[in-house]
């Protein structure tokens, strides 16, 4: 029986004329693809082109090939698993249930995300080290962490929950709470809703964030360099070997491809699966509630006591060790040195040794925000058309979506490498550095736009544009209040990601212009305790300046409830 | 559209504010370089040029990009490139040649380039850093020479870098190749047998892994270098009367590096370069270095600062490969070391 | 005296420093469609969610078959929600959405399958099995929510204002077929909802629901004809109300002249009471109103008078003319729970 509602619908999904559609399309896509194609595509070719030649296809290449990979695989697979166990159950109790310090707990979970390397490896190493707190508290255990498999993996979970705290805890606060009545309603007690419900709508975004956590564990580098020792090596590493100290650059081109390859294939795999999830529509926010139940309380209790050891205990070996002075007492001072001091903070305010280098803190602090800045503006820029694009997938989208992750997946040794090629000289220029932050941040930004995009009705869409809106006005009075809390956490990506060290390492920098991280590994370069001291005090002030952003960002979330 | 146009405005703003003022001399270094400030401004002053420095990694790292920029040079003049590295550098055929006038004052076991290619500017040692403390305390004594550190009472104290991943590591195994020839892999096995410890750079043994630095580490011996003692002095919290830590300096224990400087191919800048290179060799230059980049000065007229004549010490018989020996096998002894010690 | 299924007694519920139910009692009886009356926000839907166990009551019992149900989780109570806006699992096509209660019942497929086929019959959906529900128009997707809900054979069905989204015509025919089926099945009905009309048609029984109380309840007849307060008359549109001061004995005076008051309440003087005034053809009283302005109705007019009153007419009145108008005046109490025989009425002369 067809009833006029029917008729109703048919009529709003009349097709433009094609040519419109496809040019709607097209613009969308033209800025992200031709960022992509430029900074990403063109460099990377360049430099595979260069190094890539038919010696490097020897049988001992590929068994080391295929022998790095699996070791990759594995370890990636591993930290995903183990950051899920973690993650998911958090996302959950951030996302359900309301407590004493929730805001700062949920801050206190992203900052390992922009630490440096060797910033999280002192932390743990504090801690779990030979000569950390765990082995003066319990004395007789003998446990080695540093160069173990173990380290990589715990370090990979450190730095990665928040990711599935942000995206799956997000998609969660936008289910509507009245699929749960209605299935409860209808006879599931809490675990049958659970499951045959609230996950099989998460799937979307547990897949996003599977994919993201897989993919920066699959290139993680400095970790496995730091905390797994001389033992462990992943492609990324290989490649970093052979490209920057032994240089074999057809063996590290001939990685490098391998790395691509892989990441096609997997990113191949989630678009597939993804658009074969469906979207709810419902754009609005359950409340948090206290914890009702004895299981509930039960729950949150471990579970916050857990979050808070597990991020708290290794990150605040930092500020303990800025404070208090660190030489032993070797009978060769002048004065005692035991004791709190602030010394190293004043210290950061001083050029002692008049070096052309110094940049002071706050300097740095802010060429790290304005770093941070302009990849949060460029990574939105680009982001919204795309993921805009990707809500309503089309065979390009198909095409596109793939592309759009490769740069999460590459070598950024590599990449590095093609962009001198490409840039030559130009690379001075300062721009490049939230450049090569919009290329990491960007997969980051659509996933966290594309769910939220998705959920949108069309028929408010339509509703819109039938009392006459442009399509830019629609965007403006219909999507963007929606999109509001999305936007957030894609905001929030881009800027830790941006904080954290990625550009440094692979381009030419400016040492005139450090960013907070460069200033800290210079600081750990030499010898010295006033040099170890400030780089402990610069970690501490890196720590409580993203503490704070995030608070303040994500102060205004519950406006959006 | 307003917010197109405020991108566009910064990413101008941005882009120009790095337009050259007067002429600019670009120079390409390691990440370990420093100078004072006044040093620079008194160069740029008198020949009216701003100086713009590009740091990247490690020597080598820094080496290869310039190797891969060659055709289209990212800077005027690359400084860092040490002896270990030196051949390569000459066989890539990326520098101008160019003799500095200041080579005179430059003793000629510095000059390994006869072609002046590359000019010396500064030298230091790879050398075996000890915790004096841990020594005293456990009334050890302090080894004297490579074959002591596998010795039963020094089990589990040493830490080294990986020479795949550091160039302090590679120097160290370098000096072990210098010493034990072919032999090297052997005293590396009994090395690992008695404890040894080996991370990937010189940061994480250093500060994670020594216990003479402020990181309290569990290791009393780490591969560093000959100036870190006096390093410890100068960067001290609070004055000390005397260095933490020492350096091992018996026969072969350390290695000799020698850090150069080069005028790139197809500079547009030659004059400005070759007054660099000068710069770089005069008195007042070499005698900041020391306390910027703790390393020493070639130029026998520049004095040396205190802490380093009271607490760093120069061996007398640093372990020394030639430039071409070390081209040459570079990759093949760190892939056997890296099977060896697996 | 029918056995009551449901009953509530006495719950109340604050919500952030706002009361927003007070003291609610009533009973559901089989076979019974009762109707929560009152604006949009009044604490309807969260009445709804405690009866269905998915919230708790500050205070009060909720009661089946005389057994309390504090204890009863939601998933075990059989109570069928139906919503406002579906409610539909998007993930699940028709099919599956159906089949859910049966699902978690454990029901046996092949039951499964041939209960959903004659659910689907009875709201006229048949075919629509492996629809996907994000496909369906307003009207489909309440009658899948309906019959998602009928499958488990709840012993109660409760909805939300399912009618909310819909436009007029299918308000009406849905309503309809609702009727129909909750008459057939049987099955004690609480229906919550703002609209008179929709209340008015379906239920046996309906609850007025302001300010946290019940302030009326009875059938719709008696409703209509004893409002019982001057809000519950502006809320059902039951007629004007105007306000009065009672001057000497027996006599009120108001804005369109004093009026004798003959009332089976005791009034003092000078108290200010509301009047209820109706038009109706046979009444004593006649108000000569001023014509303000004039709205077409399809078979009648209704004109706006001087003062804000509001009447229907046959015949298209002039604007700023006097028309002449039958009406019968009756007091209003604010008295909640009025008994259907208190009535107090009002003699005018003039």
């Amino acid at each position: 029986m067809l009833d006029h509602g029917d008729r109703e619908r048919r009529k709003f999904n009349v097709q433009g004329p094609f040519a419109s559609a496809w040019f709607k399309r097209l613009l969308l896509w033209f800025f992200p693809v031709l960022f992509l194609l430029q900074f990403f595509f063109v460099p990377l070719f360049r430099i595979l082109s260069l190094g890539f030649d038919a010696s490097a296809l020897k049988t001992e290449n590929f068994s080391l090939a295929f022998s790095v990979l699996s070791f990759t695989f594995y370890q990636a697979s591993l930290s995903l698993a183990l950051t899920f166990m973690l993650g998911l159950p958090s996302a959950i109790l951030f996302a359900r249930y309301d407590f004493y310090g929730k805001s700062f707990l949920r801050a206190l979970t992203a900052i390992p995300f922009m630490l440096p390397t060797v910033v999280v490896a002192t932390a743990f190493n504090s801690l779990l080290g030979p000569n950390g707190w765990i082995h003066s508290l319990f004395p007789l255990s003998s446990f080695q962490f540093m160069g173990t498999l173990t380290a990589i993996l715990i370090a990979h979970v450190f730095y990665n929950t928040t990711i599935v705290i942000r995206i799956v805890g997000n998609a969660l606060s936008r289910l509507d709470p009245k699929l749960e009545y209605a299935a409860r309603s209808l006879g599931a007690d809490s675990s049958r809703v659970w499951w045959n419900v609230i996950l099989p709508l998460l799937r979307p975004s547990l897949l996003a964030a599977a994919l993201l956590v897989f993919l920066f564990d699959f290139t993680s580098f400095g970790v496995i360099l730091l905390l797994g020792g001389t033992n462990f090596s992943t492609l990324e590493v290989e490649i970093y070997l052979r490209v920057l100290k032994l240089p074999n650059l057809p063996l590290a081109a001939l990685l490098s491809l391998i790395q691509l390859i892989f990441t096609l294939i997997l990113s191949l795999f989630y678009t597939r699966v993804i658009n074969q999830t469906t979207v709810q529509t419902a754009p609005r926010f359950s409340a948090s509630s206290l914890p009702a139940s004895i299981r509930e309380k039960i729950f949150a209790a471990l579970l916050v006591l857990f979050l808070s050891s597990f991020f708290f205990l290794p990150l605040v070996s930092l500020p303990l060790r800025s404070l208090a002075r660190l030489e032993a007492d070797r009978g060769q001072r002048m004065e005692v040195q035991d004791g709190i001091t602030i010394d190293y903070y004043k210290e950061l305010f001083i050029n002692r040794r008049g070096s052309l280098f110094y940049v002071p803190p706050i300097q740095a602090a802010l060429n790290s925000f304005a770093f941070a800045g302009l990849t949060v503006l460029f990574s939105l820029f680009l982001g919204f058309p795309a993921a805009f694009a990707l809500a309503k997938p089309t065979g390009l989208e198909k095409i596109l979506d793939p592309l759009l992750i490769l740069p999460l997946g590459s070598s950024a040794v590599m990449l590095g490498l093609g962009f001198i090629l490409s840039f030559g000289s130009a690379l001075s220029l300062p721009i490049f550095v939230p450049i090569a932050h919009t290329l990491i941040a960007l997969p980051f930004v659509v996933r966290a736009l594309q769910p939220a995009i998705a959920s949108i009705p069309e028929r408010l869409r339509q509703a819109a544009s039938m009392l006459g809106a442009s399509p830019f006005r629609v965007w403006q009075t219909v999507d963007f209040p929606i999109l509001s809390r999305a936007t957030l956490t894609a905001a929030t990506f881009a800027f830790t990601i941006s904080l954290g060290e990625f550009g440094a390492t692979l381009l030419l920098s400016r040492p005139d212009r450090p960013t907070i991280p460069v200033a800290i590994a210079r600081f750990l370069s030499q010898p010295g305790g006033l040099n170890y001291g400030q780089a402990m005090a610069m970690s501490t002030i890196l720590m409580v300046i993203t503490c704070v952003s995030i608070l303040f960002i994500e102060r205004d979330d519950n406006r959006f409830a | 559209m307003k917010r197109i146009s405020i991108l566009l405005s910064t990413l101008f703003l941005l882009a120009s504010c790095s337009a050259p003022g007067p002429k600019t001399l670009t120079v390409m270094t390691h990440s370990s370089f420093a100078v004072s400030e006044d040093v620079i401004r008194s160069f740029e002053k008198e020949n009216n040029v701003k100086v713009v420095f590009l740091q990247s990694g490690d020597a080598g790292e820094t080496l290869n990009k310039a190797i891969l920029a060659k055709d289209a040079p990212l800077a005027d003049v690359l400084f860092g490139v040490d002896n270990t590295f030196l051949s390569r550098a000459l066989q890539a055929d990326i520098f101008e040649s160019y003799r500095s006038p200041e080579l005179d004052s430059v003793d000629d076991k510095f000059k390994l380039d006869a072609s002046n290619h590359v000019t010396p500017v500064d030298f230091g040692d790879v050398c075996i850093n000890y915790d004096k403390k841990y020594f005293t305390d456990n009334g050890l004594a302090i080894p004297g020479s490579l074959e002591d550190l596998v010795k039963p009472e020094y089990k589990d104290l040493l830490v080294v870098e990986n020479p795949a991943t550091s160039s302090t590591g590679l120097a160290f195994l370098l000096a072990t190749h210098a010493h034990f020839g072919e032999d090297y892999l052997n005293y590396w096995k009994s090395l690992k047998d008695n404890g040894l410890v080996v991370v990937d750079g010189w940061e994480t043994a250093y500060y994670t892994n020594f216990s003479g630095s402020s990181g309290h580490g569990a290791q009393p011996m780490v591969v560093s270098y000959g100036t870190s003692p006096a390093a410890e002095v100068v960067f001290a919290t609070a004055p000390l009367n005397d260095a933490p830590t020492a350096s091992i300096i018996g026969p072969d224990t350390c290695f000799r590096q020698i850090e150069f400087v080069g005028i790139l191919n197809r500079t547009k800048n030659r004059a400005l370069a070759e007054k660099f290179v000068d710069f770089m060799l005069s008195v007042q230059f070499q005698e900041d270095m020391p306390l910027q980049m703790f390393v020493y000065p070639v130029n026998q007229k520049a004095a040396l600062p205190e802490a380093f004549t009271k607490y760093s010490q120069i061996p007398v018989q640093p372990a020394v490969l030639t430039p071409d020996e070390i081209a040459t096998n570079r990759d093949a002894w760190i892939e056997a070391w890296t099977a060896a010690m697996k | 005296m029918t056995i009551a299924l449901l009953e509530l007694r006495s719950i109340s519920k604050t919500y952030e420093g706002q009361v927003l139910l007070k003291g609610i009692s009533f009973t559901v009886n089989s076979g019974e469609t009762v109707c929560l009356l009152g604006a949009s926000g009044s604490g309807k839907s969260t009445l709804l969610r405690i009866i269905a166990g998915l919230e708790s009551s500050d205070d009060g019992f909720v009661l089946f078959n005389g057994v309390d149900l504090a204890s009863v989780p939601p998933h075990a109570r059989d109570f069928g929600l139906v919503f406002q806006d579906y409610g539909l699992f998007p993930h699940l096509n028709v099919f599956d959405n159906i089949a859910f209660g049966l699902k978690m019942r454990n029901i046996p497929a092949a039951e499964i399958k041939q209960r959903v086929a004659t659910l689907l019959k009875q709201v006229n959906l048949t075919g629509f099995e492996n629809r996907k529900v994000t496909d369906l128009s307003g009207g489909e997707q309440q009658r899948v929510a309906l019959a998602r809900a009928l499958a488990p054979q709840p012993r109660l069905l409760m909805f939300d204002e399912p009618l909310g989204a819909l436009d007029r015509t299918l308000k009406d025919d849905l309503l309809n077929e609702l009727r129909v089926i909750l008459h057939k099945t049987r099955i004690p009905a609480i229906y919550v909802t703002h609209d008179q009309d929709e209340a008015f048609a379906i239920a046996d029984r309906i609850l007025l629901l302001h300010n946290s109380v019940i302030v009326r309840e009875g059938t719709p007849a008696a409703v209509w004809n004893n409002p019982g307060s001057a809000w519950a008359a502006q809320f059902l549109s039951a007629g004007n109300i105007i306000e009065g001061v009672v001057n000497a004995k027996g006599k009120v005076k108001t804005d369109y002249g004093v009026l004798t008051l003959t009332s089976k309440h005791k009034h003092s003087k000078g108290e200010k009471i509301s009047l209820l005034i109706r038009q109706s053809s046979g009444a004593h009283e006649t108000l000569k109103l001023k014509v303000q302005d004039v709205i077409f109705k399809r078979e009648q007019f209704e004109v706006h008078a001087h003062g804000g009153l509001v009447f229907h007419v046959k015949e298209r009145p002039q604007v700023d003319g006097i028309i002449p108008l039958r009406v019968k005046v009756e007091c209003l109490h604010e008295n909640p729970k009025e008994k259907p025989s208190e009535r107090g009425g009002l003699s005018v002369r003039r």
